[in-house]
C-alpha cells in the first residue's frame, strides 16, 4: 500500500510502487490538472510541487514521495475563486491551447513561495525547464510578473540572456 | 671562534638564499600599451586564433555561469580556498586590454602576469608554455578583438600562506618546465599535432591527472585520472579497459560531438570541453585521439562485453529497480525508443556505471545534463531534489548489478551526501 499526502489529505492506494505520481495524480485521485506530455522530464506539463520544490511528476515514482507533502493546482484556487497566479494567467490570456499551463504556474508558485521578489534574470532561468508549444511564454511570463511585482523589461534594454547548462 | 664562524656561514647561507628567493620570485613588469585597435589585427590571423581559442578551451574557464564570454568571474574551488577566473577580454581597466603581445605570451609561457607578478597554476602555463609562436600570436589577436567588458572579477579567497602570490614561483621552481615542443621526428605529423594539442594548447592531464598536496600533477602519474569539480576525469591511458575498448572513430565523435554510442555522454565540466571541440576542423580532433590511443598503458584488454540486463537480487539494488521502473526506464530502458534509435548506449557499456567509483554516476544523476542552446544533443533530467542519498544508492545499486559485472560499489549514500553538499554550495 502506498501512502500520499496531496494537497493536505493523506491517501491509501492500493497501487505498484513503481508507478509515476503523475498515473496516481490523474488516475487514482482524479486530480487532472497536471498533464502527461513527454513522459521524459523534458517539458514540464506534468510539474507538481513536493516538498516545496517543483518536480516532474512524470518521473516521479510514489514509491519515492514517501512522506513529503505533494500539491497540484487544484490546491492553487477554483474557477470560482482562483488564486493569484490562476487570476494572472487569466487576466493576461497565458492560455493558448492550456496543456502546459498547470505545469507552468506550479513552476512560478514553487518560484514564489521561495523568492515573492524575484528578478527578471530569476524568473526566466526559474521557468525555463517548462515548454509551451503554442509559444504564449511571453504572456506567461507577464502573468508571473504581475503576481511578483516585477516590472516588464524595458523593450529598449539589453535583452536577457539565459545560459542553459554551460 | 669556531662558533662565530659557524654563526657567519649560517647567515650567509640564510642570505644567499634570500637573494636567490628574490631573484625568482620578483619579474619585472612589462609595460602597459593603449590597447590596439580590431583592426589593426590580420583577419586571417584572428581565424586562426578562433581556432587557438577553442582549442585551449579558454572560454570555460574565463566565463562566469550566465557570464559574458572570457569576462571571468568563474569560481573554481581548489584544496587551497577559492580562485576566480581574471577577465581576458580587451578591456583596458579591468581585461587584457594593456597587455602587449610580449606580455600576453610571457603569461602563456612562464606564468607571469603584466605587472610581473605570478599568476596561479589553476591557469594551465605549464601546459600551454608548449604552444608555439605562431599559436600565441594567433590567440592574442583573436582575444585582443573581443567585444570588451567591464568586469573584475572578485578576490581570490585563498589559505594563508598562499594567498602570498610570490609564493607561487616556488612552486614553478618545482613544476615549471619552460619551452616548446620539438616534433619528434620518429612520429607522424598527425602524432605530432595531436601530442602539441593534448599536452600543450588542450592541457587534457591539467584535469585527467591525480594531483599532489601543492596542486602539482603528480609525477609519472599524466593521464592517471583526476577529479574536478567533483567530477572524476577518468584515466586516458586505460581506455582498452572499458567496457567496449575506445576506438579512434568512437573517441573523435565524442570529442566533437560530447557523445560515443558505445560509452555514454559527456557531462560535468567535459562538455563545455566538446562543444569547443566541435567548433575546430575534424583534423585536429583526429590527431588528439591519434595521440591519446597512442599513450595507453599496457594492459590486458577485456574482451568486449555484451549488453548485460540481469535480474536484480539484493535488496537495495530491488528497491532501486522500482524507482528506475519509473524514472529512467523511459529513456535507458532496453525497450525505450532511445536505445533503438537514438545511438544512445546501453547503461552496459556507461564509462561511469563501469567505472571504479560511483562518483560520476551520482553526479550524473543529481545533476543530469541540462539544455545548452541550440546545439542541444544530450538532454537528462536532474534528480537532485527527488532522491535522498539512500534511494540514489539504490538506483546506483540497481545499475550497477543489472547492468554490469563489475564489484558493487560500497559508500555510495555517503559520497552521495558528500557530494550533494558541494553540489548545492557551488
Amino acid at each position: 500500500m502506498i501512502t500520499l499526502t496531496v494537497n493536505g489529505v493523506r491517501h491509501t492506494l492500493d497501487i505498484d510502487p513503481s508507478t509515476p505520481l503523475l498515473y496516481a495524480l490523474r488516475n487514482d485521485l482524479h486530480l487532472h490538472g497536471a498533464k502527461f506530455g513527454c513522459g521524459l522530464g523534458q517539458c514540464g506539463a506534468c510539474t507538481v510541487i513536493v516538498d516545496g520544490k517543483p518536480t516532474f511528476s512524470c518521473l516521479m515514482p510514489v514509491a519515492a514521495v514517501g512522506s513529503r507533502s505533494v500539491r497540484t493546482i487544484e490546491s492553487l484556487g477554483t474557477a470560482e475563486h482562483p488564486g493569484p497566479l490562476q487570476r494572472a494567467f487569466v487576466e493576461h490570456q497565458a492560455a493558448q491551447c492550456g496543456y502546459c499551463i498547470a505545469g507552468m504556474i506550479m513552476r512560478a508558485q514553487a518560484l514564489l513561495e521561495r523568492n515573492p521578489k524575484p528578478t527578471e534574470q530569476e524568473l526566466r532561468t526559474h521557468m525555463e525547464p517548462n515548454l509551451c508549444r503554442c509559444g504564449t511564454h511571453m504572456r506567461i511570463l507577464a502573468a508571473v510578473r504581475s503576481v511578483a511585482g516585477l516590472p516588464a523589461p524595458e523593450p529598449a534594454s539589453a535583452p536577457v540572456t539565459i545560459s542553459k547548462g554551460l | 671562534m669556531k662558533h662565530k664562524r659557524l654563526w657567519f656561514g649560517a647567515a650567509g647561507i640564510a642570505v644567499a638564499g634570500i637573494a636567490v628567493a628574490i631573484g625568482i620570485m620578483v619579474r619585472p613588469s612589462i609595460a602597459p600599451i593603449d590597447p590596439p585597435a580590431p583592426a589593426s589585427f590580420d583577419p586571417q590571423l584572428v581565424r586562426a586564433g578562433a581556432r587557438v581559442v577553442a582549442l585551449g578551451d579558454c572560454i570555460v574557464c574565463h566565463t562566469a555561469k550566465d557570464g559574458k564570454p572570457f569576462a571571468g568571474g568563474l569560481p573554481l574551488a581548489t584544496p587551497f580556498g577559492t580562485i576566480y577566473a581574471t577577465n581576458i577580454t580587451p578591456d583596458a581597466e579591468t581585461g587584457i586590454g594593456r597587455w602587449s603581445r610580449d606580455a600576453f605570451a610571457r603569461a602563456l609561457r612562464t606564468g607571469i602576469g603584466r605587472n610581473g607578478q605570478p599568476l596561479y597554476p589553476a591557469f594551465p602555463y605549464i601546459h600551454f608554455t608548449r604552444m608555439s609562436d605562431d599559436d600565441i600570436a594567433a590567440a592574442y589577436a583573436y582575444l585582443m578583438t573581443r567585444e570588451p567588458v567591464h568586469a573584475t572579477a572578485p578576490a581570490n579567497d585563498l589559505i594563508f600562506p598562499l594567498n602570498f602570490r610570490p609564493l607561487v614561483a616556488f612552486w614553478n621552481v618545482l613544476f615549471l618546465r619552460e619551452g616548446a615542443y620539438q616534433p619528434d621526428p620518429s612520429q607522424s605529423a598527425q602524432w605530432n599535432r595531436g601530442r602539441m594539442l593534448v599536452d600543450g594548447l588542450g592541457h587534457c592531464a591539467s584535469c585527467h591527472s591525480p594531483l599532489n598536496a601543492i596542486g602539482g600533477e603528480q609525477r609519472g602519474r599524466a593521464f592517471d585520472g583526476g577529479i574536478v569539480d567533483g567530477w572524476e576525469a577518468p584515466p586516458l591511458n586505460a581506455l582498452g579497459q572499458a567496457a567496449q575498448p575506445w576506438t579512434q572513430a568512437q573517441l573523435v565523435t565524442y570529442l566533437r560531438t560530447g557523445r560515443a554510442s558505445e560509452h555514454g555522454a559527456a557531462a560535468g565540466p567535459m562538455l563545455p570541453v566538446t562543444r569547443d571541440l566541435a567548433t575546430v576542423p575534424v583534423e585536429d580532433v583526429e590527431a588528439i585521439a591519434a595521440y591519446i590511443l597512442s599513450i595507453q598503458k599496457p594492459a590486458t584488454a577485456r574482451a568486449a562485453a555484451n549488453p548485460l540486463q540481469r535480474a536484480a537480487t539484493t535488496p537495495a539494488a530491488q528497491r532501486g529497480a522500482t524507482l528506475f521502473q519509473a524514472s529512467c526506464a523511459q529513456c535507458h530502458g532496453p525497450a525505450a525508443p532511445m536505445q533503438s534509435i537514438g545511438e544512445r548506449p546501453t547503461l552496459s557499456f556507461s564509462t561511469a556505471v563501469n567505472a571504479d567509483t560511483p562518483r560520476n554516476a551520482i553526479q550524473m544523476m543529481f545533476n543530469g545534463i541540462g539544455w545548452h542552446g541550440e546545439d542541444t544533443l544530450n538532454y537528462m533530467p536532474s534528480f537532485i531534489d527527488q532522491y535522498d542519498d539512500t534511494q540514489i544508492a539504490d538506483l546506483a545499486a540497481y545499475v550497477r548489478e543489472t547492468y554490469t559485472d563489475r564489484p558493487a560499489w560500497s559508500g555510495v549514500d555517503a559520497m552521495a551526501a558528500k557530494l550533494r553538499k558541494e553540489d548545492t554550495a557551488r
